[in-house]
């Protein structure tokens, strides 16, 4: 076997390509939102500024330096932790996302524990009963709920389940969540919202990785051996297609960085993605730059993650 | 688009079947040209003036006079829908053509060329795949303000990577068939191979991508004008008339949902024709 046909090689690789990655897209985020906006010293300063007062704030800043060194400064910053100060209230940005991320962090954790069961349960079951009935509601609800905005499911989850069914309360957050179940009811929606999106996702590629492994020949001939179709299903193409279906179940949590934004936004709920809509209505650019570098690093840590799942559980790479 | 072949009368007949549409892609059509006239033609059919106050009652219900209601001030949603069709297909369709002729022609040129030209731009678009979609606009917004232009310009940069990537995939199948190789060895041209072996060869799956596009640019539009990031007021497109009626959510008010359906309908039809194109259109191998 070549050396270039080592599973750990190709991770290896794949993580040196994640990385290259994520440098040039921390420089397109620091390049429109350092360069594009015009000089920072002046939005700062306002145009009431004198052309002195600009100029000393310049070389205060360190905005003369060349954009390169700048680049280079706030990358290095970022890796030890220093994220800058926020323009519109002089508070460490670290400091402003920290609570913040644990907020959005427990959602997504939320969300993933009651999507993944559920929609590996309906993609598997789909790919089971192929062209019966339930396969084919599947498809017609998952294609409807990609196929439209987010915070279109978000709003006909409030319809549904507050104004009509009267269960939940609608656009409120974090008002008083002292009982438990004052806090079930506080997460219902947004994660009810977040694991359409991203279920459906989910059910698609589980459903098209398990039809793949069940139109192999080795699993026809279990068919024609004479098991059940459950058992073709389960015994026979399920095992091979564990490989693709965690790498389908990773990238489509990479939908939740999307959805992550609406989500929070309408629903009010305190997590990083508020954050930064509220930074990008008052142009707060340091923050902006921290919040979008926390979703652009965990998306691509999830795709990255699929792929190396992808490699690593591609049997004809195993020694 | 149709070009007469001058050796056509050598080529086995056509067969008709391929080419129908099936009774949903024919639905979704309609849906579609629907929409694209309503954006054309629609603030003339519009009852009202989209942005005059005709109702002192906010949140009205659907009545006679007022078809879908009223909005937060008393505005018309009926009229307001029609003219917001011109802001979200306008600026979708604009993105779209700008993404997909961007992407098409830069794929093609590096499947042609090759070599370290062909790695390099794909290394680089891919990073820009490393961007989550709503993010980029979100920066963008953010960096330069928001303004028409500037969301098609963002819009188009955000599917280009994309379109590139699909393109690219097709016309390197394609750039390995005898008849290019056969056009190459006559001395034809870089241009000549892309435009008159590559393009025509590849058009049909690059269409129905250029369908699928337009579907996520929809989409990421409404969520930036959801957030009131997009087309800002006085103007409306479907995306700012939910978020403007929002409050109106909890009363079930006609304003919230009127807007949406018209979202939906445009991207479920947009994903009905594509899924049903006929087989000849998506695969000419097929």
């Amino acid at each position: 076997m070549r050396l270039s046909n080592l599973p750990w090689v190709l991770v290896l690789q794949r993580l040196g390509i994640a990385v290259l990655t994520l440098i040039i897209v921390s420089f397109a985020v620091f390049f429109a939102t350092e360069l594009l906006p015009g000089d920072v010293a002046e939005i700062l300063l306002g145009q009431a500024a004198t052309p002195e007062a600009v100029a000393g704030l310049r070389s205060a800043m360190g905005l003369d330096e060349p954009a390169v060194s700048r680049f280079l400064d706030w990358l290095i910053g970022l890796a030890r932790g220093d994220m800058g100060i926020s323009y519109v209230n002089n508070i460490e940005v670290a400091e402003l996302v920290g609570g913040r991320l644990v907020n959005s962090l427990r959602l997504a954790a939320v969300t993933t524990a009651v999507s993944v069961p559920i929609a590996l349960c309906l993609g598997i079951g789909a790919a089971m009963w192929r062209g019966s009935l339930f396969d084919r509601v599947v498809s017609v609800m998952t294609i409807s709920v990609i196929s439209v905005p987010e915070f279109m499911v978000a709003t006909l989850a409030v319809l549904i389940f507050s104004v009509w069914l009267g269960w939940l309360p609608a656009l409120s957050f974090g008002a008083n969540v002292d009982s438990l179940s004052a806090m079930l009811k506080a997460y219902a929606m947004p994660v009810i919202t977040l694991s359409f999106v991203v279920s459906a996702q989910m059910i698609r590629m589980t459903r098209a990785a398990v039809i793949d492994t069940i139109n192999t020949p080795y699993v026809e001939m279990a068919l024609l051996k004479g098991a059940s179709r459950s058992r073709m299903v389960l015994r026979h193409a399920l095992p091979n297609a564990l490989g693709p279906i965690a790498n389908a179940v990773a990238l489509s949590l990479s939908y939740l960085v999307g959805g992550v934004i609406i989500v929070e936004t309408i629903f009010n709920y305190p997590g990083v993605a508020k954050l930064m809509v509220d930074a990008v209505s008052t142009r707060d650019l340091p923050l902006i730059q921290s919040c979008a570098m926390i979703f652009c690093v965990s998306y691509l840590s999830l795709i990255t993650l699929a792929d190396m799942i992808a490699i690593l559980s591609n049997p004809r790479l195993r020694q | 688009m149709k070009r007469e072949h001058p050796i056509a009368a050598s080529q086995p007949e056509r067969n008709a079947r391929g080419y129908t549409f099936g009774w949903v892609g024919r639905i979704g059509l309609l849906i579609i040209l629907f929409w694209a006239l309503v954006a054309l033609i629609g603030p003339a059919l519009a009852p009202y003036p989209p942005g005059e106050i005709v109702d002192w009652d906010y949140f009205g219900p659907v009545s006679g006079k007022y078809w879908m209601g009223t909005d937060y001030l008393g505005r018309d949603i009926f009229s307001r829908i029609l003219m917001g069709a011109r802001y979200t297909v306008g600026i979708a369709f604009c993105a779209v053509v700008l993404a997909c002729t961007g992407g098409v022609f830069m794929g093609m040129i590096a499947a042609v060329m090759g070599g370290w030209f062909d790695m390099i731009l794909s290394r680089l678009l891919d990073a820009f795949n490393g961007i989550p979609s709503l993010l980029f606009g979100l920066v963008v917004v953010a960096a330069v303000g928001s303004s028409i232009p500037v969301l098609v310009l963002t819009l188009a940069a955000i599917y280009m990577p994309g379109s590139y990537r699909f393109a690219r995939a097709l016309a390197v199948n394609v750039n390995t068939m005898d008849f290019v190789t056969v056009a190459r060895a006559r001395g034809e041209q870089t241009g000549y191979l892309i435009l008159r072996e590559i393009f025509p060869n590849i058009l049909g799956p690059v269409l129905a991508d250029l369908g699928l596009r337009f579907v996520f640019i929809v989409l990421v539009l409404s969520g930036l004008s959801f957030l009131g990031l997009g087309v800002q007021p006085p103007y409306a497109d479907w995306g700012a008339l939910v978020r403007e009626n929002i409050e109106g959510l909890s009363l079930g008010a006609p304003a919230v949902i009127f807007p949406s359906i018209a979202i939906a309908s445009l991207t479920i039809s947009v994903n009905m024709l594509i899924d049903n194109l006929p087989n000849k259109i998506r695969d000419r191998r097929e």
